[in-house]
């Protein structure tokens, strides 16, 4: 249900320890990590970022989510007003060894990328019966 | 009277937040009308057009309203999250709810000709200024 008021935030940018090699902002996404039955997912939001645009990779059980925005619509435009910054998206997450790694899906909708990580056979909760 | 004191460290913290947030309002700022409201907006020229972009990730094209008067915009809206009915969450950064933001533009806008487009979580506004609003050369005689 809604009826709360959403609150302004400012976007995350990634602070000096996590700085990186390659040109231009980065910002941390908010993200919701939830688990059903089957599977862990992750939704993160990352305004902006083409489906073309994102680069979803898996290694070492380290999940790293690329979101290039293209800032090319803002190149003729004059800002006159700014309250935020526009900037690519990257976030890491280590992944649980129970998950199935060739299950993994994503979508992307109005902006929020959804990754589902399905669990593993061996880690699916299971009903133990009494005899 | 004893005045009794369950937490002075919540009282004083209250009390901090409380001058904070006098603090970070915009009452003092020269910034636009409604700075503060989700959500937070860019605004570009664009030639004769006002180009207003707003972030709004995860709320529904249907769920937008936006509205042009005179030289204000009103961009209304509801942010819904819905998970699926047995998911237990483990971490919830992303916030939901209702959002009414009016801006305040420097011009009058043509109410008309109000472009918007709504393409991966991005709002973007075209408001042309009114006719009205547009400088006129003069020519001397």
């Amino acid at each position: 249900m809604v009826s709360q008021e959403v609150a302004p935030r400012e976007k995350r940018e990634l602070d000096h320890a996590q700085e990186r090699t390659e040109a231009g902002r980065f910002f941390s996404p908010y993200s919701d990590i939830h688990e059903t039955d089957r599977a862990v997912i992750v939704s993160m939001e990352v305004p902006g970022v083409d489906k073309s645009a994102l680069d979803i990779q898996l290694d070492k059980g380290v999940l790293t989510v690329k979101g290039r925005v293209d800032a090319a619509k803002y190149q003729s435009l004059r800002p006159i007003y700014s309250e935020y910054n526009v900037g690519s998206f990257v976030r890491t997450f280590s992944v649980s060894p129970k998950i199935d790694v060739s299950g993994i899906s994503a979508t992307v909708t109005d902006g929020v990328l959804r990754i589902e990580l399905p669990k593993a056979k061996e880690a699916l909760a299971r009903k133990i019966a009494v005899n | 009277m004893v005045i009794r004191m369950r937490d002075p460290f919540s009282t004083l913290l209250g009390l901090q937040r409380a001058m904070d947030n006098v603090m970070g309002s915009d009452w003092f700022g020269s910034r636009t009308s409604g700075a503060g409201a989700f959500p937070l907006i860019n605004v570009f020229n664009d030639g004769d057009d006002f180009v207003v972009v707003a972030e709004l990730p995860g709320v529904k094209k249907e769920d937008l309203d936006i509205k042009v008067r005179g030289d204000t915009v009103r961009i209304q809206g509801k942010k819904t999250i819905a998970y699926e009915e047995d998911a237990s969450v483990h971490r919830r950064e992303r916030a939901a709810g209702e959002f009414d933001r009016t801006v305040t533009l420097p011009d009058q806008i043509d109410a008309a000709m109000v472009g918007a487009e709504y393409r991966d979580g991005v709002l973007t506004l075209r408001l042309p200024r009114a006719e009205s609003a547009k400088p006129r050369t003069v020519t001397i005689n």
